[in-house]
């Protein structure tokens, strides 16, 4: 099990696009073949994808790695739509080359052997969860990954990570899993006490209500900031957020971060 | 082989080409990119006496072939550059160049005075031009009598290359490059960022915490170039001359409109690997074009 993230240098480079699929209403995941090897790259980390042809469309997207298939040079990404940017990504056909600045940021901290870990993600966050699951090293009955969304179709399809642990689900109107947010989720309401390390990435009024939680559990909490980005690797000091330290850069000393640093 | 050496009063630069103050950190963030003594200079993220947190964010928006920020000269100060960040890169293999702030002329002469210490620093870029922060910066650049003051007072206490950063948001850039010319000025560069705004229409608020910010890349490529050949046109003193370039044929446009050296900035953001490509495809140019040396093409318009 890989503990910190040296890793591999930041490069840019063309990927080709194997695989862009529909998970469901406007979740996509893409399937991009590196020609340089991907050792290093762990759970936490993203990428900066450029997004060609329309003008407007000026800055890169970041997007956190989905899995990587270090043997086979592959990099998945889960790509919501939201916007221009990621509207156009997911609309890009097989065959296609891609440029990708990667990788970039610092990966989650690795549990320790004996941990039990709640791992949370709502959204386009489930993404880095399930990589997280898969690469963290603990026997899965010590993996709880509790995935939250608005109803069931905006849940996608996460069969092959179900052998990394133990799944829950929420959906605001009961269509799958409990009602309700994920804090209202019994295995966070009722059994948070019973986690030594909890990770996320969301929504920040999500991340934030499970931060509190945290805290006043006394658990170890991490959580993944998806603050607006230029360059993505320390130069523009335009990602910052405020933690108790000053300013800190989200895409070189996060996205990353220990709730007790930030002032949530 | 292309001569691409160009000299700007008494600092020797290997190429024309510069990473512009605030788009490329201390230099350092890029080496896993790019080979960094291949740069003509570096020049490092606008540095003030004291430490300075910034403006809050959002200090970012994406814009029509652009955008604009509104970092306001986030750094840890002065010392902080002397001590820390200097020895780390000082054998660098290029020039560095320090952006030098202040928000009263004190500040600036106290910024200036323990750059002068330093060996390897072989020039100053004078930033009179910041549209980010509330006192001084921009306010110094937008009118004669204060630019005159500020570069009056910094020249005394330096003998290095004085180079200062013009701001586009002025009435005549030429009236100003002058101003600073007749305090004693060794260069000009030139252009900081265009004060712009954007707003969200869905909350009806402003996008950026600070409600204006400071417009960059492809989309103030022609009012850049506009001003460089103005400039170039009203001072004797040379040209550095930045403002959306992206290749190497921007590059070649400045040069030909009176840049001696030109900055990449936000072009780097995108692909940090520009810069050289930059350097790479001026090289290209001149061979196709038989230019044998790149003062051939400085100010090379013709009319
Ligand atoms: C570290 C990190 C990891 C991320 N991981 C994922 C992921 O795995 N899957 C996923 O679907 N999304 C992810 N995102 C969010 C994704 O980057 C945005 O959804 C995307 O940039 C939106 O682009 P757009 O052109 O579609 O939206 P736009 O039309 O440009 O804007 C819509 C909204 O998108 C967000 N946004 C736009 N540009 C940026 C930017 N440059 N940086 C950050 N946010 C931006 C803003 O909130 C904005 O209001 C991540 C963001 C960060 C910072
Ligand atoms: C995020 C950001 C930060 C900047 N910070 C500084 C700075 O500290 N000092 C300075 O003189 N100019 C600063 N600039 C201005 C650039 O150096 C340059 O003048 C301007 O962006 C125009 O060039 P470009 O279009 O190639 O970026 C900054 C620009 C950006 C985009
Ligand atoms: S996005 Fe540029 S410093 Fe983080």
């Amino acid at each position: 099990m890989p503990s910190n993230t040296k890793g591999m240098n930041k490069t840019v480079q063309d990927l080709l696009l194997l695989e862009n699929q529909q998970l469901n209403n406007d979740n996509f995941l893409l399937k991009l073949k590196s020609p340089v090897h991907l050792s290093g790259i762990l759970p936490g980390q993203f990428v900066n994808v450029e997004i060609k042809s329309a003008r407007e469309i000026f800055l890169r997207r970041p997007f956190s790695v989905l899995d990587v298939d270090y043997q086979n040079q592959t990099i998945s990404l889960l790509v919501k739509i939201l916007g221009r940017g990621s509207k156009k990504l997911t609309e890009i056909t097989p065959g296609q080359k891609i440029s990708v600045v990667f990788p970039l940021g610092k990966s989650f901290t690795f549990p320790d052997p004996g941990d039990r870990v709640l791992l949370i993600g709502g959204g386009s966050g489930v993404a880095p969860m399930l990589f997280l699951a898969k690469m963290c090293g603990l026997p899965a009955d010590n993996v709880h990954v509790l995935l939250g969304a608005k109803t069931i179709n905006d849940h996608i399809n996460v069969d092959d990570y179900l052998k990394f642990g133990h799944f829950y689900y929420t959906t605001e109107d009961g269509s799958k899993g409990e009602r309700g947010f994920v804090i209202d989720h019994p295995v966070f309401k009722e059994q948070l006490s019973k986690f030594t390390r909890i990770y996320t990435c969301g929504p920040n009024p999500m991340m934030k209500a499970i931060a509190a939680s945290a805290k006043k559990a006394n658990i170890i909490c991490e959580v993944s900031l998806e603050n607006m980005m230029a360059c993505g690797f320390g130069v523009c000091l335009c990602c910052v957020e405020d933690t108790n330290e000053g300013h800190k850069c989200v895409c070189t000393e996060g996205p990353v971060f220990n709730v007790n640093d930030l002032k949530w | 082989m292309v001569d691409l050496g160009i000299k700007i009063h008494n600092v020797e630069f290997k190429n024309p080409v510069l990473t512009a103050s605030g788009t490329c950190g201390f230099g350092e963030e890029l080496s896993d990119f790019i080979d960094l003594s291949r740069l003509g200079g570096i020049v490092v993220k606008g540095t003030t006496l004291n430490h300075r947190e910034g403006n809050p964010y959002p200090r970012m928006a994406e814009t029509p072939s652009g955008m604009l920020n509104a970092v306001g000269l986030q750094n840890k100060g002065v010392k902080n550059f002397v001590n820390n960040i200097y020895p780390r890169i000082k054998d660098i293999d290029t020039n560095i160049i320090v952006n030098v702030n202040g928000s009263t002329i004190d500040e600036y002469i106290a910024v200036t005075e323990q750059i002068n210490e330093l060996d390897k620093i072989p020039a100053i870029e004078l930033n009179i031009s910041c549209p980010n922060v509330k006192e001084g910066g921009m306010a110094f650049g937008v009118s004669c009598p204060s630019a005159e003051a500020v570069v009056k007072a910094v020249r005394k206490v330096y003998n290095k290359t004085l180079i200062v950063k013009l701001s586009p948001n002025v009435t005549s850039i030429a009236e100003i490059a002058k101003a600073v010319e007749g305090q004693g000025a060794d260069s000009v560069s030139l252009i900081n960022t265009l004060l712009g705004m954007a707003i969200d229409a869905e909350k009806r608020r402003p996008v950026l915490s600070t409600v204006t910010g400071g417009l960059s890349g492809p989309a103030v490529k022609p009012i850049a170039l506009r001003m460089v050949w103005q400039v170039y046109n009203a001072v004797k003193i040379p040209v550095i001359g930045m403002g959306g370039i992206m290749n190497a044929t921007d590059a070649i446009e400045f040069i030909l409109a009176g840049a001696s050296a030109v900055q990449i900035g936000t072009a780097i953001f995108k692909d940090p690997t520009i810069p050289v490509q930059v350097i790479d495809g001026i090289s290209s140019y001149m061979e196709k074009h038989k230019i044998g040396s790149i003062s051939e093409l400085i100010g090379g318009l013709q009319m």
